[in-house]
């Protein structure tokens, strides 16, 4: 690891025992995001929640899972996430005909209807964000689970970190179920695979978005 | 309380990575461990929130004004709004899911309008009043504010699903475009306000 350039050294590069564990191991500073408190970074016990004391936003948690743990998760995910992309969603009947579709025929029918800024938005937050989100922390989480800094490490992880919020699978199966339930009152609605591969994608993700990404500086160093 | 702020010590936290470091003279400092942009507070942050939180709510008026979704059945056409779409969940649906389709789309933004719009109204006066409850509400509306985006997925379902021709067919409407918008600027907002500025009193608690 280089030397910061403004003093104050981070935390030691973690031992080999501890290589791959995601949660603070050593005691370090951390800095409050939401009020700028300094509070001194300690072990966490497991189930324990590191709060800031001057406005109680959460500061750190404990992880269950190490980066083997989470690039299993990731690598599920993954693969659910192309099984809801590649099955439809929902058919629905009427009379004789049928009508289905999958996340890219609602992206390029909204093109087609004169809605191209929601289908931008649609791709981004349902498609290209996401994936992207599963292969960069599949890609890092692989080298760190040696303690080690995947190629690229520093961008991935800055782009990790500004795609956070712009991932909505949960909110787009949300979308199916309403879009579901308005569809039953003129039509035959039937479920298909991919809604509920959607449904699981939705837990993983929600799983996964409790990883505290940056963590992962702390227990990697520059191969 | 005494914890100390990173201010008054001199230092600056990375906010990407989390590095701690002595804090740069210069403003334009990178991080030496990731190479973000090393920033006190976020630059400009109450007036681009402003920007941002008036742009989406002009915005959210033909959002709600505007039809977002047009049924047409055997020649029929219906428009529908995103009131009278929770309307009809309502009585044909489910009660139930209409609330929640009324939660995203109407109590979420108008909360976020309100909320964000108080948080930078009481800093701008240094206001000491209810600060941690304040710091609690920002903290809520980041965490719920994308799930507006609901109906506007529903609206794209529709259209490709409801594909019968004379028979039936739905088709996307501008107020959903708008609506979209709405969504994304208000997310914009809520991430440029800095909630660090709120701590930021003369003489700290
Ligand atoms: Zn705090
Ligand atoms: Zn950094």
């Amino acid at each position: 690891m280089s030397t910061p350039e403004h003093g104050l050294a981070p935390a030691d590069p973690t031992d080999s025992a501890a290589a791959g564990r995601l949660h603070a191991s050593s005691p370090r500073l951390v800095i409050c995001e939401h009020c700028d408190t300094v509070h001194r970074g300690h072990a966490l016990a497991p189930g324990e929640a590191m709060r800031c004391v001057r406005c109680d936003a959460l500061l750190a948690r404990y992880h269950v899972l190490n980066a083997d743990g989470m690039l299993a998760l990731v690598l599920t995910a993954l693969i659910v996430f192309l099984i809801a992309n590649v099955w439809p969603v929902v058919t629905l009947g009427l009379g004789s005909q049928q009508s289905s579709t999958t996340l890219w025929g609602t992206i390029v029918m909204m093109w087609e209807q004169g809605a191209q800024l929601v289908a931008v938005v649609a791709a981004a937050t349902l498609f290209f964000f996401p994936l992207n989100k599963m292969l960069m922390l599949g890609w890092v989480l692989f080298f760190a689970r040696e303690g080690r800094r995947a190629p690229g490490f520093a961008s991935i992880m800055k782009t990790l970190y500004y795609l956070q919020p712009w991932t909505m699978s949960e909110v787009f199966v949300l979308g199916a179920i309403v879009s579901i339930v308005k569809a039953r009152a003129y039509f035959d609605v039937q479920p298909d695979p991919g809604i509920w591969a959607y449904g699981v994608l939705m837990l993983l993700i929600t799983v996964f978005s409790g990883i505290d990404l940056r963590s992962l500086w702390d227990v990697t160093e520059d191969a | 309380m005494t914890a100390p702020r990173a201010q008054e010590l001199g230092i600056i936290g990375c906010h990407v990575c989390g590095l701690v470091c002595r804090a740069p003279a210069s403003d334009d400092a990178a991080c030496p461990r990731c190479g973000a942009a090393l920033h006190r507070r976020r630059r400009n942050s109450i007036a681009r929130t402003w920007a941002l939180l008036v742009a989406a709510f002009i915005l959210y008026i033909p959002a709600n004004v505007l039809p977002i979704m047009r049924t047409v059945s055997l020649g029929d056409v219906d428009d529908n709004t995103i009131i009278s779409g929770v309307v009809e969940l309502w009585i044909k649906g489910s009660p139930s899911l209409a609330v929640i389709v009324f939660t995203a789309s109407i109590v979420v933004p108008m909360t976020k309008f309100l909320v964000l719009g108080t948080l930078l109204a009481s800093t701008q006066r240094h206001s000491r009043w209810a600060l941690r409850q304040r710091a609690r509400l920002y903290r809520a509306v980041e965490f719920i504010g994308y799930w507006s985006m609901l109906d506007v997925f529903v609206v794209a379902l529709l259209t490709a699903l409801v594909r019968f021709g004379f028979l039936s067919q739905v088709e996307p409407l501008p107020g959903v475009v708008f609506f979209g918008l709405t969504v994304v600027l208000t997310m914009f907002a809520s991430m440029s306000f800095d909630p660090r500025l709120m701590w930021d009193l003369s003489d700290d608690d």
